[in-house]
C-alpha cells in the first residue's frame, strides 16, 4: 500500500499558504446540499462542527454523554500553546514547530506540525474573541507560563482548568450552530460502525455510520458525504488512566476495521504527576497538572534508610533535613530541571522508584511547594492552583500546603491513532480523523499544553479547508442514502457483535465485564508500559490472548441490547480494547528501538536514556486490519526532515 | 466499612420508581462514592439478582459535571465544594444507611434509575449563552484588554459544570444559578456586550418555557454548588433583565 502523505509542494513555511490557495471551494449554494458526520464534541469534534456549520455545511454531530460539554477535553488542566511570543522571550512558530519535533523525539511528519505551529496564534485569538476567561496580569494583557521541554514561556492557561474553559468556548459556538439549525446534535448515541460504499468509479469511499441509541437501544442509520471522527484516544486499554471512564476506542476502531489504518499504536504518553493508585477499586487515576512543576520541585530521600522509614510510617517528609533530598530531575536534567518532558520526567520517577527510593506505597515521589509558598506566599500559590490543591486535598486527604503531594505517572494520552495525510483523511476516502484520535503531530511524546492546540488547530483552522477540497467533487455524486445493502450489512455486523457477547451463558467462571478489563489493564502496565522488552513483550501477548478467550468464554452481561445497558456497553468497547492490545504489543515489537515514550530496554544510553535508531525506525508504522484474530500487516510511511536537524534530544 | 443503600430504581421515565435495599460491605474509606457503586454493580451482575444500577459519570475528577446523586438528602452529598464523583466514603460512618436519588425537577425527567435528562441546561444556552464569534477573523488577543479583576470574576462564573445540582437544591426547581453563571461570565467581558441585552432575555425566557421554577432567593443553590459559583451572579442577572426589559427594546 501507497501512504501518500500529500504534502504540499514550496517551501515549510509557505506550505499551508499554498495549499490554502490551490484548494477548491465548494459555493454557499452548494454548501447546503453537503452532509457531514462529526463524531465525539471534544475540543476537535466541537469546533470542527461549529466551524463547518458556520460555513454552511450540514452536520450531524455524536457524542454518547448527556450533552456535549461532558467531552474529555474538558478535564485538561494546565493550558494551550500558541506562539504568540507575548512574554518578548525569543517564542515564534519555527521555535514552537522545533520544539514539538524534538519533544515527538523526531517522530512526527513535519509538515503537519509546522502548520499546527503556525495556525496556534489564530487559535488564542478565536478563543479570546469566544469570551474564554484565560489568565490576565494587571495591565489587562493575557499572561503566560512555562510547560515541559520548552525553554520560552507560551502556554495559555485559565487556572487550573483551561480545557474546561477551551471546551466551553467551543460548545458556545455549537450551540450557536444548532440553534441557527445547520448543526443537528445527536446526545447519547454511540457510532458502533463505520459504512464504506463503493462510489460510481468503484472507489470506496466513507458514507456513514451506526450508531446505538443508549437509552433504548435503538440502531439508527445516518448517511453523509464525509465522516470526521474525533473521539479521542485509547488509553483506557490500560483500564487505569486519566482518561474518563467512557473514553474508549470503538469508533475508532470500526474505522480501522473498515480499512482505515492504524498509525504507531505503541507510542503511548504515562505522565508524571498523577496521584499514585492506592486500591484494587480504584476506577482511574486522576491527573496533577503539568503546570504544578512551574513552581513544585519534585523529590525523593537521597537515603534509603529514609525512604524505607517514610513507607513504614516513622518518619514524614518534613523530617528529611535539605541535604538529604533527593531533587533528582534537577540534578539530572540541570537545564530543564522540573520541566523536562513528560516521558523523560516518568522515567526518572520509575527509576528512583524501582531502586528503593520510593515514598507512599514505595511507587510516589514528592511534588513539594514548601519553597515556593515561601517564595510566593501561600495566596499566590492559591491563586494559581487552589482547584488542583483542592482536588488533591479531596481525593487523598491530606493537605499539600502543609505536606508534599505524592504523585506517580499514569496513562494519560496516546499519540498514536488513525493514520491520517496532511488532510487529516484516512487511508479510507471521505473519512477524517481529528484531534488525539488522529496520530500526526506529536510523534513519539506530546508536549504538555499542545493536544489542546492540535484539537482545536484541526477543527477551527485545518478541517474547514481540507474538508471543502474533498467535498468539491462531491456535489456531482448522489446524495447518499441509507437504505442499501452497505448500511444493512453494517447494521448486521453491529447486531451480531452484541449478540455474540450476550449469548455467552451464565457460568460458575464467569465475572463482570470490570475483571478482564482491569486484568487486561494490569498486563499491559506490567509489560507494555513505561518500559517493554522482547521478553516482556512476549508475555504480554501470551497474556492477553488467554484473557481474551476467557472473556468471550465467560464475561457476565446482564439485560439485552433493547434498553439502556451500560455493562453491554463496556463489554463491546472492551471487546475492541483487546484487538487494540495485541496490536500496540506487536507494534512496540517491531520498534526495536526507544524514542519518547516508547522506551525498549534493549536500546538505552549508558546513563539511561531513550536511544533511537534513525537509521532503521525513522517512520511511522501503519498497520492494516486482517480480520479478528489475525496478524495485522505492517506498512510504513518513512519520515523526512528538510528544516529540522535530527539530534539526539538532550535535555541535560 | 458496611453500609445499607436504599436506591432509587426506575425502569424508564414512565415506569413508577421505588426504593430497593442493597447492603455493601468491606468499603475501603479511601474508596470514592462511585467506586462503592461500581462495587456495588459487581455483586448485582455476578449474582445475577437485578440489573445493575444505571447512573451518569464520566470524568471522576469533578469537571464534567456528568455526575449527580441527591445523597442523605443533599445533591453531591455531605462535602462541601464536590461533585459526587469526588465524595468519598470516609466522609461516612460505617454501618450508615445511606438514601440515593436522582435529581428531583421537572424539566429534568428520570431516564433510568439515577440518569436523568438534562438537554434542557442544552437548551437554554442554545438560546444565548454564547458570544457570537464565527471562526477566523477575530482581533489579536491582546487587542482587546481585561482587567484581571474582571477576568477573574467571569472565570469564577465560568467555573460553572452543568450538573444541576442547583436546580436539584432549589424547593422550586429554579435553574437561576446556572443561567446567572452563564450571564455572568459572558457580560463581565467587553466581548460578550454586544449581545448583552438579548442574552440574557432570551436565556430567562428559555429557562421559564422549559417548566424551571422561579427564584425565591433562598440560596440553596449556592450552599450546594459543587464549583462554589457566587449568588452575586444571580444579583447581576436581575440587574441586567430588569434592564433590557425597562430599557429600548435592542431586538
Amino acid at each position: 500500500m501507497n501512504l501518500d502523505s500529500k504534502i504540499p509542494e514550496g517551501p515549510l513555511s509557505q506550505k499551508w499558504t499554498n495549499y490554502k490557495t490551490n484548494q477548491k471551494l465548494v459555493n454557499p449554494a452548494n454548501k447546503r446540499k453537503l452532509d457531514i458526520i462529526v463524531v465525539g464534541t471534544g475540543l476537535a469534534g466541537s469546533s470542527a462542527a461549529a466551524s463547518l456549520g458556520a460555513l454552511g455545511f450540514h452536520v450531524d454531530i455524536f457524542c454518547l454523554q448527556d450533552s456535549p460539554r461532558r467531552a474529555h477535553s474538558i478535564a485538561a488542566q494546565g493550558g494551550i500553546n500558541a506562539a504568540k511570543n507575548y512574554q518578548n522571550d525569543g517564542d515564534s512558530v519555527m521555535r514552537l514547530f522545533r520544539d514539538t519535533v524534538k519533544g515527538g523525539d523526531y517522530r512526527a511528519r513535519e509538515a503537519n506540525v509546522y502548520r499546527l505551529a503556525e495556525v496556534s496564534g489564530g487559535i488564542i485569538d478565536q478563543c479570546v474573541a469566544q469570551g474564554v476567561p484565560f489568565a490576565r496580569d494587571y495591565s489587562g494583557m493575557l499572561d503566560n507560563r512555562s510547560f515541559g521541554g520548552a525553554q520560552v514561556s507560551r502556554t495559555f492557561y485559565a487556572r487550573g482548568q483551561t480545557g474546561q474553559q477551551l471546551l466551553l468556548g467551543a460548545y458556545g459556538a455549537l450551540s450557536r450552530e444548532i440553534a441557527r439549525g445547520t448543526v443537528t446534535m445527536h446526545t447519547r448515541c454511540e457510532m458502533m460502525e463505520l459504512v464504506v460504499e463503493p462510489d460510481g468509479q468503484g472507489v470506496p469511499r466513507a458514507c456513514g455510520i451506526i450508531v446505538r441509541d443508549l437509552v433504548t437501544g435503538a440502531l439508527r442509520r445516518f448517511a453523509a458525504h464525509a465522516v470526521v471522527v474525533a473521539t479521542g484516544g485509547y488509553g483506557n486499554v490500560y483500564y487505569l488512566s486519566t482518561n474518563a471512564m467512557n473514553s474508549n476506542v470503538s469508533a475508532a476502531w470500526a474505522c480501522h476495521r473498515q480499512g482505515a489504518l492504524f498509525a504507531n499504536p505503541c507510542y503511548v504518553q504515562i505522565h508524571p504527576t498523577c496521584i499514585p493508585v492506592h486500591g484494587d477499586y480504584q476506577s482511574k487515576l486522576t491527573l496533577m497538572s503539568e503546570s504544578l512543576r512551574n513552581d513544585g520541585r519534585i523529590w525523593v530521600p537521597r537515603r534509603k534508610e529514609d525512604a524505607e522509614a517514610i513507607r513504614a510510617g516513622r518518619k514524614g517528609p518534613g523530617d528529611i533535613a535539605e541535604a538529604d533530598r533527593d531533587y533528582y530531575l534537577e540534578r539530572r536534567y540541570p537545564a530543564f530541571g522540573n520541566l523536562v518532558p513528560r516521558d523523560v520526567a516518568s522515567r526518572a520517577a520509575k527509576e528512583r522508584c524501582d531502586a528503593g527510593y520510593g515514598v507512599g506505597t514505595g511507587l510516589a515521589v514528592y511534588l513539594d511547594f514548601r519553597d515556593a509558598i515561601r517564595r510566593l506566599g501561600r495566596d499566590v500559590v492559591e491563586q494559581k492552583y487552589g482547584n488542583l490543591f483542592q482536588m488533591y486535598q479531596k481525593i487523598t486527604d491530606t493537605d499539600p500546603y502543609r505536606e508534599p503531594m505524592m504523585i506517580y505517572p499514569a496513562v494519560h494520552y496516546t499519540m498514536g491513532g488513525l493514520w491520517v495525510d496532511y488532510e487529516l483523511q484516512t487511508t479510507i476516502p471521505g473519512l477524517f480523523a481529528a484531534g488525539e484520535a488522529n496520530f500526526s503531530d506529536h510523534g513519539a511524546n506530546r508536549l504538555g499544553a499542545s493536544a489542546l492546540m492540535q484539537g482545536l488547530a484541526d477543527g477551527y483552522f485545518v478541517l474547514p479547508y481540507t474538508l471543502q477540497n474533498y467535498l468539491a467533487d462531491r456535489i456531482y455524486a448522489e446524495k447518499p442514502r441509507c437504505d442499501t445493502p452497505a448500511f444493512d450489512a453494517a447494521e448486521q455486523r453491529v447486531r451480531q457483535k452484541m449478540e455474540r457477547l450476550l449469548s455467552v451463558g451464565k457460568s460458575a467462571d464467569g465475572h463482570p465485564v470490570d475483571y478482564y478489563h482491569k486484568a487486561l489493564g494490569k498486563v499491559m502496565w506490567e509489560y507494555c508500559g513505561m518500559s517493554r522488552s522482547e521478553e516482556s513483550l512476549v508475555e504480554a501477548d501470551r497474556q492477553v490472548c488467554e484473557l481474551e478467550a476467557d472473556f468471550h468464554r465467560h464475561v457476565i452481561i446482564p439485560g439485552t441490547a433493547d434498553e439502556m445497558n451500560p455493562e453491554l456497553e463496556k463489554a463491546c468497547h472492551l471487546a475492541d480494547y483487546f484487538e487494540l492490545a495485541r496490536l500496540i504489543i506487536a507494534d512496540a515489537r517491531q520498534r526495536k528501538e526507544s524514542c519518547g515514550g516508547h522506551f525498549r530496554v534493549e536500546s538505552q544510553t549508558a546513563d539511561g536514556e531513550t536511544l533511537r535508531d534513525d537509521g532503521h525506525f525513522m517512520y511511522v508504522a501503519a498497520w492494516e486490519y486482517q480480520g479478528a484474530g489475525h496478524p495485522e500487516v505492517m506498512h510504513t510511511e518513512p519520515l523526512h526532515y528538510e528544516e529540522i536537524q535530527i539530534a539526539t534530544r538532550n535535555y541535560k | 466499612m458496611n453500609f445499607t443503600l436504599h436506591i432509587w430504581r426506575q425502569a424508564d421515565a414512565l415506569s413508577q420508581g421505588r426504593f430497593e435495599t442493597y447492603r455493601v460491605e468491606h468499603i475501603s474509606p479511601d474508596c470514592s462514592f462511585l467506586e462503592m457503586l461500581d462495587i456495588l454493580n459487581g455483586q448485582l451482575v455476578g449474582d445475577s439478582v437485578a440489573h445493575p444500577v444505571c447512573f451518569d459519570n464520566d470524568c471522576r475528577e469533578g469537571i464534567c459535571g456528568m455526575c449527580g446523586l441527591y445523597i442523605n438528602g443533599r445533591p453531591h452529598g455531605n462535602d462541601d465544594g464536590v461533585t459526587t464523583c469526588q465524595l468519598h466514603m470516609r466522609r461516612f460512618s460505617d454501618g450508615d444507611e445511606i438514601w440515593v436519588e436522582p435529581w428531583r425537577a421537572k424539566p429534568f425527567p428520570v431516564v433510568r434509575d439515577l440518569v436523568v435528562d438534562r438537554s434542557a441546561f442544552d437548551k437554554i444556552i442554545q438560546a444565548g449563552g454564547y458570544i457570537s464569534a464565527t471562526t477566523g477573523g477575530a482581533p489579536d488577543a491582546n487587542a482587546i484588554l481585561i482587567p484581571k479583576h474582571k477576568a477573574d470574576e467571569a472565570m469564577d462564573a465560568a467555573a460553572c459544570i452543568g450538573c444541576g445540582a442547583c436546580v436539584a437544591a432549589c424547593k422550586n426547581a429554579s435553574a437561576m444559578l446556572f443561567v446567572a453563571a452563564k450571564v455572568s461570565h459572558l457580560s463581565l467581558l467587553p466581548q460578550g456586550q454586544p449581545e448583552a441585552a438579548d442574552r440574557v432575555r432570551r436565556m430567562v425566557s428559555k429557562m421559564d418555557e422549559l417548566g424551571f421554577g422561579s427564584c425565591t432567593n433562598t440560596f440553596a443553590c449556592e450552599a450546594e454548588c459543587p464549583k462554589q459559583i457566587k449568588r452575586q451572579h444571580i444579583a447581576r442577572l436581575n440587574r441586567q433583565w430588569i434592564g433590557q426589559a425597562f430599557g429600548r427594546d435592542r431586538k
